[in-house]
């Protein structure tokens, strides 16, 4: 993972934000993450909060583009954890507004 | 759930009984400290019998070998560290070929996680990538919702295996239960979108050189028959992969056996001719289409698979259809019609007398081909076929009238050697009624020889019927073909006595090279009940043909 000053540094490259809702407990996160690295597919940036009473969280990702993106979401959708992904733009504002923290 | 009066029960005590409900009869395993109280448990158990094996690894594919033979969840168990380490393989193994299974794993106590305690490994980690999904369990309260939902996973949609990790203490923590869930079982097919299979089954009509090309999902699925039917309604020449042997009766008229990197010339030139594939639950796997961009380049992609990641992941489709495979099929035979399809059955038929799977010596027991088909003649349908990973496997895959779903065992995806003793172990102990075939080489035995101590023990129904080359004889063939006839590391210089291994753990034994007549003594030996190890010596010479070259077109064969 990289800090967001990345994503800014690399403009030129297509970027996507995943938003997904998951169960909160250990070891999703792994569930999430592992199936990018067993790609050597690179999250450019993870955010990870709990929602409401706790139980379950909200992960963002910021991933670059390409052509196993797809393949990827759908891995992620089969995870039993997962429960919804949302695909947005790069510009989402979630990564723009936490990065002062990255400055 | 169902009332009962409350009980004070351990966490292994509630296991137990949770594994009883789910109907679970034998479970293979190695004890171990962590997993101590559970097998404590488990010894009270009146229903459920414990299979000792001699090796974690063979417990894993003596679960998968009752797994793919009655299409059921299979459980085995392991302790804590070496245990689970020794099963990774298994579970991985049940990954790639989607075979359902628990695998129930002690694990040091919750308060000496991460801590290096002695057999401790990060067994949730190590899982992750190789399961359809793990626990780490917490509680023993967890226990009532993890293992119903640990089964309920592994034989849902698309199964595959699912590990429980359950720490010592949470296996002797002492809850009271007065309430016991419903076990966990198949979640319901989601009803398949009507639309594409109407544009499937128009394709299918309109298509004037159509190929049907059938996976392991339509084993799993119990759609063999429908796929039978579907082909013959439509008259469509089927191809199958390793997983999908025995969905189609191989001698079908329609049945043009397995694909790919060892499918009979005529069955990769169909597909280089056809102009419809319709790819039933299977993934265009690369042992299956050889190089991608050349496979079937003619032709429309029609793809049917409960896995909606498996559409388009390696062929774009031109119709996707997320949906059981029996769901899907039920739905799309009325649609297509009746159809002769004269001209291409001429062709294919063509195609099958000039260019036929070549089986040099197939008459002659004392060959590989012939040896097989030998086995066969002495076996009805009832009989169940598992292989070891290597030469022995691709002949058998070739030569085996193979006519039945769940009659055939062999690790496809993963190509494991080792896989073959166990799961044909396996396999026996859950269905005492048949005979089970292990076809293996001496490479293979060699990686669960331990195993033939269990096979024993359980008096086991199980045939071994090595094929002795004193080879690792697929990659001395690689290496004769593609490496410029370097061969290295292929060769064994001291070959064991197999024979004497066999008898000095309680085996029955034949001698096929020392049998005056091998084709009755063969007959004798499979007819005998219990353990038979049945010794055969094959020239290292012989060849898997034809053969793709790894990376080159279907079209790209060597050998006849």
């Amino acid at each position: 993972m990289n800090s967001i000053t990345k994503i800014h540094s690399e403009a030129g490259r297509p970027q996507t934000v995943l938003e997904l809702e998951v169960n909160n407990h250990a070891g999703v996160m792994s569930h999430v993450v592992g199936l990018f690295s067993r790609r050597a597919y690179n999250v450019e940036g993870i955010l990870c909060m709990p929602i409401g009473d706790g139980r379950i969280s909200r992960i963002w990702l910021t991933v670059n583009e390409d052509a196993r993106l797809e393949q990827m979401i759908r891995q992620i959708e089969k995870l039993d954890d997962v429960l919804v992904v949302h695909r947005h733009g790069a510009g989402h504002e979630v990564f723009e507004r936490v990065g002062e923290f990255f400055r | 759930m169902s009332n009962d009066a409350t009980e004070t029960l351990t966490g292994s005590q509630v296991v137990v009984r949770l594994l009883e409900r789910q109907g679970i009869r034998r479970i293979p395993g190695i004890p171990g400290g962590a997993i101590l109280p559970f097998y404590d448990a488990l010894s009270q158990s009146k229903l459920i019998e414990h299979v000792l094996t001699r090796h974690e690894q063979g417990a894993g594919f003596m679960a998968q070998g009752a797994a793919r033979a009655t299409g059921e969840v299979a459980v085995c168990l392991a302790t804590s560290g070496p245990g689970a380490t020794n099963l990774l393989t298994a579970i991985a193994d049940a990954k790639l070929d989607s075979i359902p299974m628990v695998a129930i794993t002690g694990q040091v106590a919750t308060s000496m996680i991460g801590t290096d305690a002695f057999q401790e490994v990060d067994t949730y980690g190590l899982t992750i990538p190789i399961t359809k999904h793990n626990f780490l369990v917490s509680s023993a309260r967890e226990l009532l919702e993890v293992i119903p939902k640990a089964f309920r996973l592994a034989a849902s949609g698309r199964p595959g295996p699912v590990l429980v990790d359950i720490p010592k203490d949470v296996q002797n923590e002492r809850i009271e239960v007065s309430e016991w869930p419903e076990p966990g079982r198949p979640e319901p097919v989601r009803a398949a979108a009507a639309e594409p299979i109407e544009r499937a089954a128009a394709m299918i009509n309109e298509a004037q050189r159509p190929i049907l090309y059938l996976g392991g999902g339509v084993v799993h699925s119990g759609a063999a028959a429908q796929a039978v039917q579907l082909a013959e309604k439509a008259s469509l020449p089927t191809v199958m992969t390793l997983m999908a042997l025995g969905a189609m009766p191989v001698d079908h008229a329609l049945s043009l056996g397995m694909l790919g990197m060892h499918g009979a010339r005529c069955t990769n030139m169909a597909l280089e001719e056809c102009d419809l594939l319709i790819a039933v639950g299977a993934r265009f796997d690369d042992r299956a289409t050889g190089k991608v961009s050349a496979f079937c380049p003619n032709a429309k992609i029609i793809h049917v698979d409960i896995d909606r990641s498996e559409l388009d992941k390696i062929k774009t489709a031109h119709v996707g259809i997320r949906g059981d495979v029996g769901d899907v099929l039920g739905k799309m035979l009325p649609q297509v019609r009746q159809h002769l399809r004269k001209e291409w059955l001429t062709r294919v038929g063509e195609l099958k007398a000039n260019h036929p799977l070549q089986m040099p010596g197939v008459d002659d027991p004392r060959t590989p081909y012939g040896l097989i088909r030998a086995v066969a003649d002495c076996l009805d349908d009832e009989a169940v076929i598992a292989t070891d990973v290597g030469q022995h496997q691709m002949w058998v895959a070739q030569a085996y009238p193979l006519r039945r779903p769940h009659q055939w065992l062999t690790s496809g995806g993963l190509g494991t050697m080792g896989f073959g003793l166990p799961a044909a172990i396996g396999a026996a102990i859950a269905q005492p009624e048949r005979t089970v075939v292990c076809f293996s080489g001496d490479g293979s035995i060699l990686m669960n020889i331990q195993e033939l101590a269990t096979a024993a023990e359980e008096n086991a129904n199980v045939k071994v019927v090595l094929m002795n080359n004193a080879s690792l004889g697929l990659v001395f063939q690689q290496q004769t073909l593609f490496y410029g006839q370097r061969i290295f590391s292929s060769k064994f210089k001291g070959v064991p006595d197999f024979l004497k291994i066999a008898e000095g753990f309680g085996w029955q034994t034949l001698d096929l090279d020392e049998a005056a007549d091998p084709k009755a003594a063969l007959a004798t030996a499979l007819s005998t009940r219990g353990p038979m190890f049945i010794h055969a010596s094959i020239d290292r010479h012989e060849q898997v043909l034809p053969m793709v070259a790894p990376g080159a077109a279907n079209t790209d064969m060597i050998g006849d």
